[in-house]
This record gives structure tokens, C-alpha cells and sequence, in this order.
């Protein structure tokens, strides 16, 4: 019953192992380590010359003063908050250049530093070709950032599975008519089979925008498992998978779905980021038990709140709820 | 059509709303006949169950005849008169075709909001908050059921409203209270909270064998109730110490099985109850347990309590001690009314249980708030609340 090995598959492994990463690793998929690097040692350097001035002047050599305390201080809070902008936030790049210009703040100061008389030379040397390194690493990790931060529109490699009381083969009959998708998947405005393999796809972005691409379905086990992709060349990267295996007991069917998006930057980016919001997993768990609810019963659980009648307001809106999509998705 | 809306906490209005209508294939319309205000509907009035809504409609308990029905609604049609159960269910899932339809897969819409705090999901239920679907409930000239030939029980004309409205709930609910007790021939049973469901509770464990039911309440009208109808020996709370009394009327030992028929509002005199009140007040935890964890200390050792009150999230001073250390057991769930109603649909037709004497106010639907404090206030003796629209 098990699957062969394949990249991503099964998906089980995953949970525990994206736990262990730092928020910021999590929400870049683990590349942003030399970024959040950066950003522990702004926040420790940050630290140490808010709270010891006297101490980073000696270490640096430049005289302790109470004028070049203050000074330090000051860049000391600097370093903090790019230290903190880069832990803390989603896109990273901005912040990371932050640290690139007080890298050159830095540089100049110490330079001026060098001309002043009351300064020692071989220390401030030291610190000035640290500081000069420091730098070159942050431009390799901005740039690395920006880049990253343009893809992040979309996300990879999300799954949940639902178990539904129907065999695998009645369940993977209801999947391989990809026209079907759209009637469970919130995000979907039309899935066109287009030839055997082949299929066009549309989802309906922000302010009407329309995204669509055609796919390929790239691997097919009936009654098992079914894979596709979008065309190379697509304007949106996207793949999927969804398996379905013997729930124990002959209880039905263990249906595991898993989705990427790997759209590009700019306006088209924005526009499948807006589609699944802040919590993809959220989205894909209410599509697979949207899935479900049409297998079993039918129909999709509706209530007069849900669709805001008879006076009844809905839930608060929350990361599974009320998109635009899904209400035109429910008419049809 | 006019429907009870909550307002916010105590604050109820009869309103006009648009008419709910056929979402689904197998949905049905059903024009309200007789509705009734449950114990439970006292905690949304008091504002104790999460994510309810402003305008949101009330109501579980209602029984009418179909309007209208989807096309793929198999064994009703319009005409058809009929009870509807309180919990959703599609009857197609796992846990409906294992018969319990309180834990429907399928029926709500929420479910993601149900998640965050139990876990996993309950079925919907009629005019029950957002988290458990945010369905439009019974409280109403119409209401539309979802998986409508799933959840109906039909009813035949020689049957008046009042006998068999209360299939929708509470006579399921005392009954299942009782069959979870697991009752053998002579046990002693106690019900804390002489309440409708209290009261069905007791009628049901003399149904299912019990030698003996204690019933336990602060009410004298409502203890003269279980003592006359009920034939249940009574304990006021406010007189006597429960448990004492309790161990005394058992020869030392413990009721064999308890039964919680109160839920998360429970009173008890003392520093208890007013520790648990200000715990809620303050929402340090949602519920006070007061009779929950007398009947926990009350069982005899090897026995059963079972919860039929609602309880919405966490209870603090749990006496997990007492159920490791004398073998205890805890049986609880939204009653899966849908594997009861038939049954006890053919003991009210055979004679054998008349729920009608629970009903004590009969009024018309726009009294709806009126009859809510009613209710809450134990004012008039009060019962029951049956609404006519």
C-alpha cells in the first residue's frame, strides 16, 4: 500500500521537522539562515554598544568619551532595530539593506575616527576591516533576499489529508475529472480538460484579474495516485498531488492532497498570494474536506450565516472563510 | 418571517427577517409549528457560549410541516409533518453511520472554529453560534434543515404538538443521559438538576431498570416535580449536604451512577460556588462545575457519571484523583437524537412516556424574551417554554 519513494512523498515526515525551524527559516523555507544570521549579530552588537559603550570604545580604540558614548549608543539602537526588522518580519530584504547602510555609516565614522589624533590605529584597523567584511556578507544576503522575497508569493509543498467513507476507486474516479476541482477547491474559477493529459486552468485574482495557465498530469496510478503540473513556461509554477490509500479497516479512503505555487513576482504574484492569504495549510485542509462533504453527502455544508441571510452575519472572518472566490465558486 | 434574534448578553429581540430558502439538494423548509426554549439556550442568553453573532436566530427545538423540499430529499415532501433533531447530520460519514450523528463530519460549516477549541469538530446544530455552523434555529415562522431526510422524524396526526415536540432534544437527551449510565436491574441512580432534561432523566432510568432515582436541585416546585411525577427521592442542595445525604440514602456507598443534567452554570452555596463564579466572571475558565465534581465525589467507586449539561470549554479543579483512584467512568456527548427519536417517537405512541408535564408556559413567539426571563428567573414555577408562532 505504501508509495514509492518521491520527492515530497509521503508527507507525513514533515510536521515535527518544520517545527524545529526559527519563525523567520520557517516562512522562507530554511533560506533565509545567513539573513537571520546577520540578524542575531546586529541584535548582539546592537546590545553590547547600548549597554557597555565604554567597553566597544576600548575594544575599537577609539577614546571613551561620553561624546562617543551617546554616538554608540545611537548606532547601537540602529543595529537593534535592523536586527529586529530582519527576525521579525516577513520580508527581509528591506532590512537587510538596512544593515548594508549602516554598514557605510559605520565605515565613515570609523574612517574620521582614523584621522583623529586620540585614536589608536591598529585597533580601529581591526574593527574597520571587520566592519568592511561584515558588510560584503550583507550584500550577498540582501541580494539573496530581495530575490527570495519576489518568489515568496506562493509556497510549496503543502498537504492534508482527510479520510472519506467512500472506496479509493469511486474517490479517484471523482478526482481524475479534473473539472471537478473547482466545485471544492476555493481558490479554482475553472478546470477546462483540454486533451488526455492536458487541462486549462483559471483562478480569479483580486479586483478581477484572472490568472490562468494550462497543466499536464505527469504521473497516474488509477485508484492510487495522480500528479500534475503546470506547462513549462507557464506564467504561474504549479504542481500537485493527491493520493488515496485504504483507510484501516475498510473505512474508506485516506485522500492526501498537495499543493505548490511557485508564482512569479509583480502584479501576478500578489495576485495568487491574495488567493491563499497568510495560512495556505488552512485553505488546502477546508478544500479537502470541501472535498469530503461533496463525496459523501453531496452537497457543501451551507448555513444561513455562512452565507450571510436572513439577517445572520458571518464568522468572524478567519483564514478559511469568506473569500470572493468561494462565494462565486459556491453559485455555480 | 418573525424570528427570536440574539442581541447580545440577556438582550433578545423578535424580529422580521427574510425567509430562509432551499440552499441545498437536500435541504427542506419547514413552517414552524410549535418551538420550545431549552436550558441550553439560557447559556447563549447569558453570553457563555464563544462566537455567537449579533442578529444570530435561536432555537433547537422546533417541529412544523415541510414547505418545501430539494430534488434530492428522498422520503418527505411537503405536507409532512414532522420533528427536527438538534444536531445536523448528513448520514452519509463515518460517525452518522456509526449512529453518532452529534459528531456528523460533514454539517458544519465552521468547522475550522470548532477545531481551535476541541480539537476536532461536533456536527452543526440549529441556532447554536458560529462555531457549531451558524445555522438559523427554530426560533422562527420557518426554518430551513439541512439533509433534511436524514434529520426528521415524521409524526402522525393522533399526536398533539406537545407530545411529541420534545423529541427534538430533551427527551433524547434524558434518555441518552440515562443509557450511558449503563444501568443495571435495582441500581440507584442520581440526577443532579430537575430542569426538563433532569426530569427526563429520571423518567428514563426507571424506564432502563434503576431501583432507585435521588434527584438534586434548590427549587422546591421543580424537586415536587421529580418527587410526584418523576416517583425520585429528593435532596434540596441549599438544605442538606449532598454528598452526606447521599451516602447516607445509600448505606455508605454511592449513588451507582450520577447523573450531570446541570452543565457549565451550575450553583452551589458556599465558597465553591462563588470561587467558580468569579473564576467566569474573570474568564479564568468558562464553566463552573459545581455539580459535576459533587457527582464525581458522590459516585461509588466503579461507577458512572454522565454529563448531559453542556459544558463549552475548561473546568478548573478537576477531580481526576477520585476518578483514577476508584475506577470511575465518564460518559458524555451532544445526544445523537437521531438514533432515539424513533424509538421513543413508538413509547409516547404506546402511552408509555407522556412528556407533556414538563410544559408550564405555553406562549406566543413574538414572547420570546419574556419567556427567556421566565425561564432563567425560575419565575412562576417555571419548566418548560413551548413557543407558537
Amino acid at each position: 500500500m505504501t508509495q514509492p519513494e518521491r520527492e515530497g512523498e509521503p508527507a507525513r515526515a514533515e510536521g515535527p521537522a518544520a517545527a524545529k525551524l526559527s519563525p523567520a527559516a520557517r516562512r522562507n523555507g530554511g533560506n533565509g539562515r545567513l539573513a537571520d544570521g546577520l540578524g542575531w549579530f546586529s541584535l548582539a552588537l546592537g546590545g553590547a554598544e547600548v549597554a557597555v559603550p565604554a567597553l566597544v570604545a576600548r575594544n575599537i580604540g577609539v577614546p571613551n568619551t561620553p561624546e562617543n558614548r551617546l554616538l554608540l549608543r545611537v548606532l547601537g539602537a540602529r543595529e537593534i532595530a535592523s536586527g529586529l526588522g530582519i527576525l521579525g518580519r516577513d520580508r527581509q530584504a528591506p532590512w537587510v539593506w538596512s544593515r548594508v547602510a549602516g554598514d557605510a555609516m559605520d565605515l565613515v565614522l570609523l574612517g574620521l575616527a582614523l584621522g583623529s589624533a586620540t585614536s589608536k590605529r591598529r585597533q580601529l584597523g581591526v574593527a574597520t576591516a571587520a566592519v568592511a567584511g561584515v558588510a560584503a556578507l550583507d550584500v550577498v544576503a540582501g541580494k539573496r533576499q530581495a530575490r527570495h522575497d519576489a518568489s515568496r508569493a506562493g509556497f510549496e509543498h503543502v498537504t492534508r489529508s482527510m479520510t472519506v467513507n467512500k472506496p479509493p476507486a469511486e474517490v479517484y474516479g471523482f478526482w481524475r475529472n479534473l473539472e471537478n476541482l473547482p466545485r471544492f477547491m476555493k481558490h479554482l474559477r475553472s478546470v477546462t480538460v483540454t486533451g488526455p493529459d492536458r487541462s486549462h486552468w483559471v483562478v480569479q485574482g483580486p479586483a478581477g484579474r484572472s490568472v490562468e495557465w494550462d497543466a499536464e498530469i505527469v504521473e497516474e496510478r488509477p485508484g492510487e495516485f495522480l500528479a500534475w503540473r503546470s506547462l513549462p513556461g507557464s506564467q504561474v509554477d504549479h504542481s500537485g498531488w493527491v493520493s488515496f490509500r485504504p483507510a484501516p479497516g475498510g473505512r474508506g479512503t485516506e485522500v492526501s492532497l498537495r499543493l505548490a505555487y511557485h508564482p512569479p513576482a509583480g502584479r501576478l504574484g500578489s495576485a495568487v498570494a491574495w488567493l491563499f492569504g497568510r495560512e495556505p495549510e488552512q485553505q488546502l485542509r477546508e478544500d479537502v474536506r470541501r472535498f469530503k462533504q461533496v463525496i459523501e453527502t453531496g452537497e457543501i455544508a451551507r448555513s444561513d450565516a455562512s452565507r450571510g441571510l436572513l439577517g445572520m452575519r458571518r464568522a468572524q472572518p478567519g483564514t478559511a472563510q469568506p473569500y470572493p472566490a468561494f462565494e462565486r465558486g459556491e453559485e455555480r | 418571517m418573525k424570528a427570536t434574534r440574539w442581541q447580545g448578553k440577556q438582550h433578545l429581540a423578535v424580529e422580521e427577517v427574510p425567509d430562509p430558502a432551499i440552499m441545498n439538494p437536500r435541504d427542506a423548509i419547514v413552517r414552524i409549528t410549535s418551538t420550545a426554549i431549552c436550558g441550553s439556550d439560557l447559556h447563549l442568553y447569558n453570553g457563555f457560549i464563544p462566537s455567537m453573532r449579533k442578529g444570530d436566530i435561536l432555537g433547537h427545538e422546533f417541529m412544523g410541516e415541510v414547505e418545501e423540499v430539494g430534488p434530492e430529499v428522498r422520503g418527505l415532501r411537503a405536507g409532512d409533518r414532522v420533528v427536527v433533531p438538534f444536531p445536523i447530520a448528513c448520514g452519509a460519514c463515518l460517525q452518522c453511520q456509526r449512529g453518532l450523528f452529534s459528531l456528523c463530519e460533514n454539517s458544519n460549516p465552521n468547522a475550522w472554529m470548532a477545531e481551535k477549541l476541541w480539537g476536532f469538530s461536533p456536527a452543526g446544530i440549529f441556532g447554536y453560534s458560529h462555531m457549531l455552523g451558524g445555522y438559523a434555529g427554530g426560533q422562527a415562522e420557518f426554518a430551513r434543515v439541512p439533509y433534511a431526510d436524514v434529520n426528521h422524524v415524521k409524526v402522525p396526526d393522533s399526536l398533539a404538538d406537545e407530545q411529541v415536540l420534545f423529541l427534538s432534544d430533551i427527551l433524547p437527551t434524558g434518555y441518552m443521559a440515562a443509557e450511558n449510565c449503563g444501568i443495571s436491574p435495582g441500581d440507584t441512580v442520581a440526577v443532579w438538576g430537575c430542569g426538563p432534561v433532569g426530569q427526563f432523566a429520571i423518567l428514563s432510568a426507571y424506564l432502563l431498570g434503576a431501583g432507585r432515582v435521588i434527584a438534586i436541585d434548590r427549587f422546591p416546585y421543580r424537586l415536587e416535580m421529580a418527587h410526584d411525577h418523576g416517583k425520585a427521592d429528593v435532596l434540596n442542595y441549599e438544605e442538606v449536604d449532598v454528598h452526606e445525604a447521599l451516602k447516607e440514602m445509600t448505606g455508605g456507598r454511592g449513588p451507582d451512577s450520577c447523573i450531570d443534567a446541570v452543565g457549565m452554570e451550575g450553583h452551589t452555596p458556599g465558597p465553591v460556588g462563588a470561587y467558580d463564579r468569579v473564576k467566569q466572571a474573570a474568564m479564568l475558565e468558562t464553566d463552573r462545575p459545581v455539580a459535576l465534581r459533587q457527582a464525581i465525589l458522590a459516585c461509588r467507586g466503579g461507577g458512572t457519571i454522565s454529563v448531559a449539561g453542556v459544558y463549552g470549554g475548561f473546568i478548573d479543579k478537576f477531580p481526576m484523583g477520585a476518578i483514577v483512584n476508584r475506577s470511575l467512568t465518564i460518559k458524555s456527548g451532544q445526544t445523537h437524537v437521531q438514533r432515539y427519536m424513533r424509538p421513543l417517537l413508538q413509547r409516547i405512541e404506546r402511552g408509555e412516556i407522556d412528556p407533556t408535564f414538563i410544559i408550564t408556559h405555553t406562549m406566543r413567539l413574538e414572547d420570546a424574551p419574556a419567556g427567556y426571563d421566565v425561564f432563567l428567573n425560575k419565575e412562576d414555577e417555571c419548566v418548560k417554554v413551548v413557543l407558537k408562532p
